[in-house]
């Protein structure tokens, strides 16, 4: 009976402690979830089409998720995966587009604007630069 | 009934636009003072008949009247009041109204406080503001009439979309277009500027402080918008380069520009021409984000409501007004002054490159957003810019100019020394070396983003201190008080060291929470325990609740830290039967130095539920730093030198007497 | 360069951004072509519905033209197109199989009880694994399909009489049937 008893206590003591435990990660392998949430937080959402992958509710980006988690744990590189999802949805799906011929204006006109506003600054204020008269002024 | 006093006050509006627009510019022209004293009274009373609309618009939403098809479409008996109000902007048509009406706001102000021009520039201003609201009105009126009526009227409305019942809702858009459409009236000053021939240092005076207004509301615009995103979508996300967030920091970029190129204008007299492109782009801005939100050719969550003909008739209004003003431009321009002269290096110069800095800014997110359109135009298939694209490229551009910003108010006007600088700013490159080596070791994870991030962000706040520090010594006249060389100062010095400090604060807030946020997701059964650092969340289950128009399961998390509960969270997860739609509705409790951000997931078996942990570092810095930046323009603005009203009122005794 | 064409740049930019505006009306952003069509159908196997134990390879539709119609009973526009595709079917012209794409079985046979069958067969796909593995992001979708078994043509969203007049009965006819 004191066998039962203490048997039951110990039940019990587990219980609770399983009861009131520590707060699980919600995904068996937390650092395969890492990586899909680095990767997902770069592809584009079809359905919502405004939102990654990462942070959508739509059923399609669920299982696409669950598509690139398959294809992780079968050891496929991130860019292997990429490249799978290219294949089906096309460069729509990537957030930071490739840079290829299409993209080339994309990726440095930016900084070729630059260059060009620098260079219009820089004759602009010689332009404007007179002599040697020019006195400092406070304010 | 009612709605019909709202249609007809609109079309009574279409026809007094028409005449504000026309006959008091003919009346320039032609010398004809009765033509040109219809400006005012028409403006105004423009403006009232669209108050009055739109007045009558908020009516029928807070009655409920059914009968008009607008209020069917997005608003629902079962909506709490403040909702119900807020609804008016919840669509198309009521956007638009709101557009107009914020436009009569702006174009009263002017007909009020803009009583320090010369005659003739005041009319054209109004009448190229009365231009801008006919295309609008037309728009409306032919397009997006808010007042159709639906026979027979609904038994109840279809309601606002979820996302949109949040107090963020209220004030996130009438403060955004108060910002948007105030650039319509620097565009007006340049078109009348243009237009009189006359673009010279008081041109720029003049437009400075509604510049600064429009820019200090678009500044607390966006910044709602972005607080409201992140408690809203459940992620703690902030900004996501989204082409309607895009559309709204376009205009901001030019405006911030704007003000800067006009501090030279209105000192030296130069860069005119370029004021006067950067004044009409600001607006332009502003006109391309209202039609990229309106027509749907660029796909966006903002864009509910999409229609080609809409989106056609908001073209050829974008061509009437902007290609009609830069073809002004291009007529006028090539007879403008160069103004005084100075030094390639000097106060007028680091302005300028600022400018440069900011200009090419706005022409990077003008290109990531439309370059999927481009593409797709010319049948090179669908792509996506996104945030990644955004990032690299934006912050590349924007760190060299950030680090300008703490030189170029320390150089003085005309003529400078780089030497001279560099002394000055000695300490502040230690303090800013210092913290971006010390920073991210003690906050644990060094990487060269945080590094550059914190280098930037105290490298603006201690420069701008250090500027402080300068102008209080050099103002010092012997035996005055410390109080009073504070005083001496003007209030527009102390308005551009806010809008900088807020701007360092911002950045630090930015590196800060992208550095360092945290997110966990997990499994969580009644009283489970989620350690996070010395953080302790405790899950004690969730329970349904009802809502006003809403079912929601609402959790309960105890959060302590070293054993003492500092917060108590209540995220819930929430049901719109009328539109069938789920929203997460995640908790937060702010502070300081970090947020705690708790959001339910969704029902697990046995009352356990999915629930997302993020702490998010400094993140309420970056909202901080945007109303500092709004605080610095409104100290800008009381300045003495810009008190409109005090003139307005000088003007009105002189009259009296 | 000449003074005043300088100052025409900035409407010059306006004009041409006009443009592409303009062509941006016309076009739907939320269409996105499939970098699939030109290319080999994905091939796989599945459960047909209303057979049990028995197959589909898609293997076996080599020398055929055929359409793979994906749909769901919970689609609302899948209904939409519905009564075009019993039209075609009656036609007889064209032999086309449907993919019940994350559908129950009793609920897929319950719509083509209530609706008729349109389908030579109702292949199933409760998972979704074969509508990832052809770019599905909206059903319904239609694939055409040559006797290659290259993937010719692909329509998303409900098919209208105007896009099988205009789209696929020319592929058809160059395709020989």
């Amino acid at each position: 009976m004191k066998k039962l008893m203490i048997l039951i206590f110990l039940l019990t003591q587990i219980f609770t402690v399983a009861y009131a435990g520590q707060a699980k990660p919600l995904a068996d392998d937390p650092a395969l979830e890492a990586r899909l949430k680095a990767m997902s937080q770069e592809l584009r959402c079809l359905v919502c089409q405004n939102s990654t992958l990462a942070d959508s509710d739509a059923p399609l980006a669920a299982d696409l998720r669950n598509e690139i988690r398959t294809q992780m744990r079968a050891g496929k590189s991130d860019q292997e995966i990429i490249d799978y999802l290219v294949a089906r949805y096309g460069d729509f799906v990537l957030y930071r587009p490739p840079v290829n011929s299409n993209t080339v204006l994309l990726w440095f006109g930016p900084f070729l604007l630059l260059l060009v506003g620098g260079f219009v600054l820089y004759r602009a204020l010689k332009k404007q630069a007179g002599g040697q008269d020019i006195q400092a002024e406070d304010e | 009934m009612i709605p019909f006093i709202g249609e007809l006050s609109l079309i009574l509006a279409f026809i007094f636009a028409i005449v504000q627009g026309t006959l008091p510019l003919a009346g320039v022209w032609k010398n004809k003072t009765t033509l040109m004293n219809l400006a005012v009274p028409t403006a105004r009373i423009q403006s009232l008949l669209i108050l009055i609309s739109f007045a009558v618009l908020m009516y029928s939403f807070y009655a409920n009247d059914f009968s008009v098809l607008y209020v069917a479409s997005t608003s629902n008996s079962q909506l709490p009041t403040m909702y119900r109000l807020a609804a008016v902007w919840g669509g198309h048509e009521g956007s638009m109204l709101l557009w107009v009406a914020i436009l009569s706001i702006w174009t009263i102000a002017v007909t009020m406080f803009a009583n320090n021009l010369p005659n003739t520039f005041k009319i054209r201003l109004i009448a190229v503001m009365g231009l801008v609201s006919v295309g609008f009105l037309a728009f409306i009126l032919f397009t997006s009439n808010p007042f159709d009526r639906l026979i027979p009227a609904a038994l109840d409305g279809r309601d606002l979309n979820p996302l949109l019942q949040d107090p963020g809702m209220v004030f996130h858009p009438p403060v955004l277009y108060m910002g948007y459409v105030g650039f319509s009236v620097a565009f007006a000053f340049a078109i009348a500027a243009l237009l009189d021939g006359r673009l010279d240092n008081a041109w720029a005076r003049w437009t400075r402080p509604w510049t600064t207004v429009a820019w200090m509301f678009l500044t607390l615009g966006i910044a709602f918008g972005s607080k409201w995103a992140y408690y809203e979508l459940g992620w703690g996300g902030w900004w996501f380069w989204d082409a309607v967030e895009n559309a709204s920091f376009m205009p901001w970029l030019v405006g911030t520009a704007l003000i800067h190129s006009l501090a030279v204008t209105e000192k030296r007299g130069a860069f005119k021409v370029w004021t006067v492109l950067l004044s009409i782009c600001a607006f332009s801005l502003s006109l391309l984000g209202t039609f990229l939100v309106r027509s749907g050719v660029l796909t966006s969550v903002h864009a509910f409501a999409t229609d080609p003909s809409r989106g056609l008739f908001i073209l050829l209004y974008l061509v009437i007004v902007i290609g009609g003003a830069l073809l002004l431009f291009a007529l006028r321009a090539p007879n403008v002054g160069l103004g005084e002269k100075f030094d390639v290096v000097s106060r007028e110069s680091f302005l300028l490159a600022n400018n440069v800095v900011l200009a090419v800014a706005a022409g990077s997110v003008l290109l990531g957003t439309m370059y999927p359109l481009l593409i797709d135009a010319l049948g090179g298939g669908k792509i996506s810019v996104g945030p990644p694209y955004f990032d690299a490229v934006f912050v590349a551009i924007m760190a060299p100019g950030l680090f300008l910003m703490g030189l170029g108010p320390l150089a003085k006007w005309k003529k400078a020394s780089i030497p001279e600088i560099g002394t000055r700013l000695k300490l502040a490159a230690v303090i800013s070396v210092v913290s971006a080596l010390l920073v991210p070791s003690v906050l644990g994870k060094i990487s060269l983003m945080v590094t550059v991030g914190v280098f930037i962000g105290v490298w603006i706040v201690s420069t701008t201190l250090i500027l402080l520090q300068n102008r209080i010594k050099t103002k010092q006249i012997a035996g005055s008080s410390l109080i009073d060389n504070f005083k001496a100062i003007p209030l527009a010095f102390y308005g551009m060291l806010l809008a900088h400090l807020g701007i360092g604060v911002f950045v630090l807030g930015v590196t800060l929470v992208k550095g360092y946020e945290s997110e966990q997701d997990l499994r969580m059964e009644v009283n489970d325990v989620a350690k996070i650092g010395d953080l302790s969340f405790t899950f004690q289950g969730a329970q349904k609740i009802q809502g006003p128009n809403y079912t929601s399961s609402q959790g309960r998390f105890i959060v302590s830290e070293d054993g003492k509960q500092i917060a108590l969270l209540y995220p819930e997860k929430r049901f719109y039967p009328v539109q069938g739609a789920t929203m997460t509705e995640a908790d937060i409790e702010p502070g300081v130095f970090k947020d705690l951000y708790v959001s339910l997931g969704e029902p697990l078996e046995k009352g356990a539920w999915s629930v997302r942990i993020y702490i998010k570092p400094f993140v309420q810095w970056i909202w901080a730093g945007c109303i500092i930046m709004a605080l610095g323009g409104l100290l800008a603005l009381l300045d003495k030198r810009y008190r409109i009203a005090n003139k307005n009122m000088a003007a009105k005794t002189e009259e009296a007497f | 360069m000449n003074r005043t064409l300088k100052f025409l740049i900035p409407l010059a930019l306006f004009l041409v951004a006009v443009g592409f505006l303009t062509k941006g009306l016309f076009l739907n952003p939320r269409e996105v072509p499939s970098p699939l069509v030109g290319k080999p159908a994905p091939p796989f196997t599945a459960p047909i519905l209303g057979e049990a134990g028995k197959r589909f390879n898609s293997a076996d539709m080599k020398g055929q033209v055929w359409l793979l119609n994906v749909w769901a009973s919970w689609c609302v526009a899948c209904r939409e197109e519905h009564p075009l595709l019993m039209e075609m079917a009656q036609t007889k012209r064209i032999v086309m199989h449907g993919l019940a794409y994350k559908d129950i079985d009793a609920e897929s046979q319950q719509v083509l009880i209530a609706m008729g069958n349109p389908y030579n067969k109702v292949i199933t796909d409760p998972d979704g694994k074969i509508g990832i593995d052809y770019g599905v992001y909206g059903v319904p979708e239609t694939y055409l399909i040559d006797k290659a078994g290259i993937i010719r043509y692909k329509h998303i969203g409900p098919l209208t009489p105007e896009i099988l007049l205009t789209k696929i009965v020319p592929l058809l006819k160059e395709l020989g049937v």
